[in-house]
């Protein structure tokens, strides 16, 4: 399923946030955990992630260093710093109560129209 | 579906590169990371049994648009957010009318601001040259900034209610300035102040109208202390090349022997005019070359950030071997102006840093800087609240003083969160923070010194 445009730029951040909260991980990887995490039903532009992670590591929620691969590739490692992990603790604190609520408002309603057929 | 060789692969992604280095918000390094993503991408879909061009086309197209991608880029550095308008690959023809327009707009403001900067001189046979002198010193700022705010205003379309605030500071100013009888016969030290301090109140208004409603983001300050340093660069350019020009002028004539005409001409008419309209025409340059003066201004800080250092340690050496001097209230002020500088290339230093940039060595050498600064500062600072023990206040002292514990304040806290950032246990926006946040405080200030000194001291 492809989400709106303003729903990614909410979701990306504490998704990469948490996904390097995991361990610490480069581009690619973190694409592929996504795809990973949501069975392929979360997409999104890849390039889209850089610019995010760049932005993080800016706030500092994030620390970046460039290393070389074994296939000879450079590659950028990002970890998330202490300041990062607050503030995805911050974060997931309110992803929690929306979700909580629009699980509660959608099961008060009964099933939708395309459940009930 | 033909099968292309690795060797094809190579050139495709080598084109692709290309492709992407050609949009001016996307760096070297961010190029090499999403060069690592696409060929990582392309391993494994070949993996999966692909092809090498099949691979090659999900994976560009996995990546997503490129026009998207780089605006996303740009978004990051707000501040480059210009390089994707001006460097889009196809100008829309309605934007370089709209480009016209701005010009045009700067040049009648910029008529209109040494127009205005003129108009009193002309009453000279009315007043006295000296009530004439007073008058500019004081309201100079009154008659040529106004033109500013207004290019900022129309630029931004200012919301009403921020138009009524500028609008009625201008007007406390004004009036209080105008209306504070000056004791010009003693040693007219208020009278001096306010000259030096106005345009300093005036210059963060039209700050104001800059950062418009984003007023309070920090972001949008820091990209106003960077106009003012194009700005300021862009002006001493145009004066430099005016006074060329004034200077040829005087010598071609002399050639014909009018040179006292000539002189008499550039000296009431075209310097008063050429001044006060420089500063929109300077205006209008920052925004429209911006990439000009960009580039620049790093450099000019790489130059003299190392000079400055050496000169501070030099001195600060100087200080150690020579026993303490008497230190004056003119070296307070040189002092306050070193600190001036040191403020100006560390907070120009910082805007224009690349954000992504790691700790580098430049990074430290600004922390020698500061803290040579400081040390020096402190050494005269110490010096100085034993001798206005001694000898009491005046208000040159207050004010000298006054704008030395600010700087210190600042760069001192500066130096704590650079330390910090060199240690990796800040980011560098924190700096930026603060910084920005300290604006305010120099608006007070100088409005203090400028508007109630005159009143109470």
């Amino acid at each position: 399923m492809r989400l709106g445009k303003d729903l990614v730029a909410a979701v990306a951040t504490p998704l990469v946030l948490s996904i390097l909260a995991e361990g610490e991980s480069y581009g690619y990887a973190i694409s592929k955990r996504v795809t990973e995490l949501s069975g392929g039903e979360l997409e999104w532009d890849d390039g889209m992630l850089y610019p995010l992670l760049h932005r993080l590591e800016r706030l500092g929620h994030v620390d970046a260093a460039w290393s070389v691969a074994e296939t000879g590739r450079k590659r950028k490692h990002y970890t998330i710093t202490e300041q990062g992990l607050a503030f995805l603790a911050e974060q997931r604190q309110q992803w929690e109560v929306v979700v909580r609520t629009l699980k509660k408002v959608w099961h008060d309603e009964g099933p939708t129209e395309g459940e009930r057929r | 579906m033909t099968t292309i060789s690795d060797a094809d692969l190579e050139a495709r992604i080598a084109d692709w590169r290309a492709f992407v280095e050609r949009r001016q918000t996307i760096s070297a390094s961010d190029a090499d990371e999403l060069e690592g993503h696409l060929r990582d991408q392309i391993d494994d879909l070949r993996a999966a049994g692909l092809s090498a061009e099949e691979a090659f086309l999900v994976a560009v197209k996995r990546l997503g648009a490129l026009d998207h991608l780089s605006l996303e880029f740009a978004r990051d550095y707000s501040t480059q957010l210009w390089k994707q308008l001006v460097g889009s690959p196809s100008p829309a023809p309605e934007r370089s009318s709209l480009g016209d327009r701005r010009l045009l707009v700067a040049l009648a403001l910029g008529a209109g601001a040494g127009l205005a900067a003129k108009i009193p001189s002309l009453f000279s046979d009315v007043v006295s040259e000296n009530s004439l002198i007073i008058f500019y010193l004081h309201n100079i700022s009154f008659l040529v900034l106004p033109f500013m705010t207004a290019y900022f205003a129309w630029r931004r379309r200012l919301p009403a209610r921020m138009l009524a605030v500028l609008a009625a500071a201008y007007v406390v100013a004004i009036v209080t300035v105008n209306l504070t009888p000056f004791d010009i016969t003693g040693d007219g030290s208020t009278f001096v102040l306010t000259a030096i301090h106005l345009p300093v109140v005036m210059w963060l208004l039209i700050g104001l109208a800059y950062t418009a409603v984003g007023w309070n983001s920090s972001r949008a300050r820091m990209d106003f202390i960077r106009f003012s340093g194009e700005w300021f660069i862009y002006y001493v350019l145009i004066a430099l090349g005016g006074g060329v020009l004034c200077g040829l002028t005087i010598a071609v004539f002399s050639a014909v022997g009018a040179e006292e005409a000539a002189a008499e001409a550039i000296v009431t008419w075209v310097l008063p005019l050429g001044a006060a309209g420089a500063t929109l025409v300077a205006t209008w340059l920052v925004e429209a070359k911006q990439s000009v003066v960009e580039n620049m201004a790093p450099v000019l800080t790489k130059i003299f950030t190392p000079l400055f250092t050496v000169l501070l340690l030099v001195f600060l050496v100087t200080l150690a071997w020579q026993p303490p001097v008497d230190v004056e209230r003119e070296f307070l002020i040189i002092f306050d102006l070193l600190l001036l500088v040191v403020l100006a290339l560390f907070l120009y230093s910082l805007s224009a840093r690349d954000p992504q940039r790691p700790v580098g060595l430049f990074d430290r050498l600004q922390l020698v800087l500061l803290v040579a600064a400081l040390a020096i500062d402190l050494y005269v600072l110490i010096a100085m609240v034993s001798r206005i023990g001694a000898f009491g206040f005046s208000a040159n002292k207050i004010a000298s003083l006054g704008l030395n514990i600010i700087l210190l304040s600042n760069l001192a806290w500066s130096a704590v969160l650079l330390t910090g950032f060199l240690r990796g246990r800040r980011p560098i926006t924190a700096l930026e923070q603060w910084q920005t946040d300290y604006l305010p405080v120099y608006l007070v200030w100088a409005a203090i010194v400028a508007l109630v000194f005159p009143l109470v001291l």
